[in-house]
């Protein structure tokens, strides 16, 4: 398989999502509802939302990590690593998983086996998709190992999860992610679980590599300050929709979406505090209770009539989409005080 | 000087464990070491630090739910850290707790009117149940919830408003002082922004005095008017908020307030600056606890523990030997100037959930498409 085949148009794109509709068994309305994600080489895009916002369930659905039947995809097609999946139809392969596309989740102490140790485990990854005798695995085992900044490899090789801290079972995961080399990495809020310190080191680890492998990486979370910090591109989610996306210069000093603007408006601030934070009114509807249209239009304190009919993700500006039918809202708008 | 004190920590250790016999190892953990503060009344004073850090068990020995294994708590100048019975009864309705998991601190049996009223039941008991039903609807909109939402169960709530209710039931009782630990951290950044400002209203109205005990730096930062940092079991820093956050002296809360990453600042810039992780307060290091990732460390930081020191203005203190010789330099990033168009959209923004009447100037036709 080639990196990069004819039918991208871009040969530095590495994965593109395309209008990935997704709904769980059950229910009446779409989890995912048209959700687009394209990932360049050495590129970090970040996907930001709250809590619901289906950032993890893209990440997953992407995967081919839901319970086998829980959900079905109406519509979305997936081009990365030289295939064309309708995942309408396929999903990813297993071969490909865990090896040419690598994921880390949030809870460093849940996705490890606590009962085999962290030369097993990582070597295990290696084991699955290059072969090899168990001795080759391990020694890739302890060259990832020290890769990712673990002091005295040899030793943590024969260690159980239980003997490591928050921030280096955090490492372990990245290892075992990276021991393959894959070309995308699919880190899901791989800091929230960490203090800020660890969170620091973190995070330069993951920049680092990437300068180092090239590899493209798509980074869910939550928090706006991560995003920041590593992002080259970003997508904001709300209800399972991209409510805008475009270059992290772009969205953090020119946010167009109401909801960017409600989010960076609330966010408490280090430097000069506001008296009274913003806020965005309300809370995130159940799925059930998803109005039509602009999902985002319930909580929204700019919507109208006119947000039943959903607002197409458009350029504004260059490298910056946004799916509001009032934006640039200082033209379109105005408020009385 | 001398200040209104609510609540006062001297010397307050608290550690847990006896030590293991010859059978079996279980070392002595050094949860809080030797901690002083003073909450002064009406203020909110802030705990932060990082986990295992001790600052929830030093909240949990200020509320009286542990009792410290040495030291004292003065509340109103009275010693509580021995009080029992009736005494402590009376002392629970004059500070209450918030605690951080919305999910797990509401019992899913009772409907919201019970649990905020079971309070009343406690510490009003002359209150009839017609009376109390009044105050509890009263409580609910207080915490801007509706009175209506008493008959309903905890499942029925989102997270947000699930911390709202154990607001109330905080209120209840009539406190004085609500110790919040980490009230805001479960909750997603805009529902956040409404328990924040919830609780700031709270207690300017109602003249609370609040300890709040958190890792997020920039809610600290929000509501608090006077900080205390800990690592280890150990104040480290203390003084006003502004103070600590514009010139932070020790070089745990600089290495803190540097691993941030915050929406101002170019990328790259921030650099991790304390490397490796927070050793085990079990063993922890001798002389200084942090002088094993400190960069400034010195021979002397690993035989004397520093004390807390005056550092130049107000009251601000400091537990370092070399706080002094340490350049004192901002570490936090400014956030870039926004152009005018954006600055005047965030004030849109900002009237518009202000309750200003909004107009729309586009007309259907012309609408982007």
């Amino acid at each position: 398989m080639q990196l990069g085949d004819e039918n991208s148009a871009d040969s530095g794109t590495l994965l593109a999502l395309s209008d990935l509709v997704l709904r769980f068994k059950g229910h009446k309305n779409d989890v995912l509802d048209g959700v687009s994600l394209t990932v360049k080489r050495g590129e970090v895009v970040c996907v930001v939302g709250e809590s619901g916002c289906g950032k993890s369930v893209t990440a997953m659905a992407l995967m081919d990590l839901l319970p086998a039947g829980s959900a079905t995809i109406s519509s979305g097609n997936l081009d990365a690593c030289g295939l064309n999946l309708d995942l309408t139809s396929t999903c990813l392969p297993s071969e490909m998983r865990g090896n040419r596309i690598a994921m880390i989740f949030q809870e460093p102490m849940s996705s490890l086996n606590p009962s085999f140790t962290i030369g097993d485990q990582i070597g295990e990854a290696v084991l699955r998709h290059k072969g090899g005798t168990r001795t080759q695995a391990l020694d890739r085992a302890q060259e990832m190992l020290q890769r990712v900044g673990i002091a005295n490899p040899e030793q943590r090789l024969s260690e159980y999860p239980h003997q490591l801290s928050g921030g280096m079972r955090q490492r372990v995961m990245i290892a075992m992610a990276l021991a393959n080399d894959p070309e995308i990495l699919i880190a899901d809020e791989p800091t929230t679980a960490l203090d800020v310190t660890i969170q620091a080191q973190i995070l330069d680890l993951i920049r680092d590599l990437r300068d180092e492998t090239g590899m493209g990486t798509i980074m869910i979370t939550h928090d706006l300050g991560v995003v920041a910090e590593i992002a080259d591109t970003v997508a904001v989610m709300y209800g399972g929709q991209v409510v805008e996306q475009g270059a992290v210069g772009e969205i953090f000093n020119n946010p167009q979406h109401p909801y960017t603007i409600g989010l960076m408006s609330a966010m408490p601030r280090l430097d000069n505090p506001v008296g009274r934070l913003a806020i965005v009114p309300g809370t995130v509807p159940t799925i059930a209770n998803m109005p039509q249209g602009c999902r985002f239009r319930t909580r929204c304190v700019f919507a109208t009539q006119a947000c039943a009919e959903r607002p197409k993700l458009s350029q504004i500006a260059p490298e910056h989409d946004v799916a509001c039918h009032y934006a640039p809202l200082e033209v379109n708008v105005s408020v009385a005080i | 000087m001398k200040h209104d004190l609510i609540i006062e920590a001297i010397d307050v250790v608290k550690h847990f464990g006896d030590g293991g016999n010859w059978l079996s190892k279980s070392p002595v953990v050094q949860a809080v070491d030797g901690v002083s503060l003073q909450v002064r009344r009406g203020e909110t004073f802030a705990i932060v630090g990082e986990s295992g850090c001790g600052k929830s068990t030093l909240a949990r020995v200020l509320m009286r739910l542990l009792s410290p294994t040495s030291g004292s708590v003065l509340f109103d100048g009275k010693e509580v850290s021995t009080t029992t019975g009736a005494a402590l009864q009376s002392l629970r309705r004059e500070m209450q707790f918030i605690f951080q998991d919305p999910f797990s601190s509401l019992n899913p049996r009772m409907t919201v009117g019970k649990l905020v009223g079971e309070p009343l039941e406690v510490h009003a008991p002359e209150l009839s149940a017609q009376q109390r039903r009044e105050k509890v609807a009263d409580l609910l909109r207080k915490v801007g919830l509706r009175a209506e939402y008493a008959g309903r169960y905890p499942h029925e709530f989102s997270g947000g408003q699930r911390q709202r209710i154990g607001i109330a039931r905080a209120l209840a009782s009539g406190p004085r002082l609500i110790i919040g630990d980490e009230p805001v951290s479960a909750l997603d950044v805009s529902v956040q922004a409404q328990v924040i400002n919830l609780l700031g209203d709270l207690s300017r109205d109602m003249g609370l005095t609040l300890v709040v005990i958190a890792h997020d730096l920039g809610v600290i930062r929000h509501m608090s008017d006077r900080v205390a940092v800990m690592y280890l079991g150990r104040i480290v820093e203390s003084g006003t908020t502004e103070e600590v956050y514009t010139s932070p002296r020790h070089p745990y809360t600089k290495a803190l307030l540097a691993s941030i990453p915050t929406m101002g600042g170019k990328q790259g810039d921030r650099k991790a600056t304390v490397l490796g992780e927070m050793p085990s307060p079990s063993a922890p290091p001798s002389g200084c606890r942090f002088h094993t990732r400190c960069p400034y460390a010195q021979a002397k930081c690993k035989t004397d523990a520093p004390a807390l020191q005056g550092a130049g203005t107000d009251d601000h203190q400091v537990a370092c030997h070399f706080w002094e010789t340490i350049p004192n330099e901002a570490v936090i990033a400014e956030t870039p100037q926004k152009t005018e168009a954006v600055e005047a959209r965030f004030a849109l923004y900002r009237n518009a959930t202000d309750g200003g009447p909004v107009t729309h100037l586009l007309n259907q036709s012309t609408k982007r498409n």
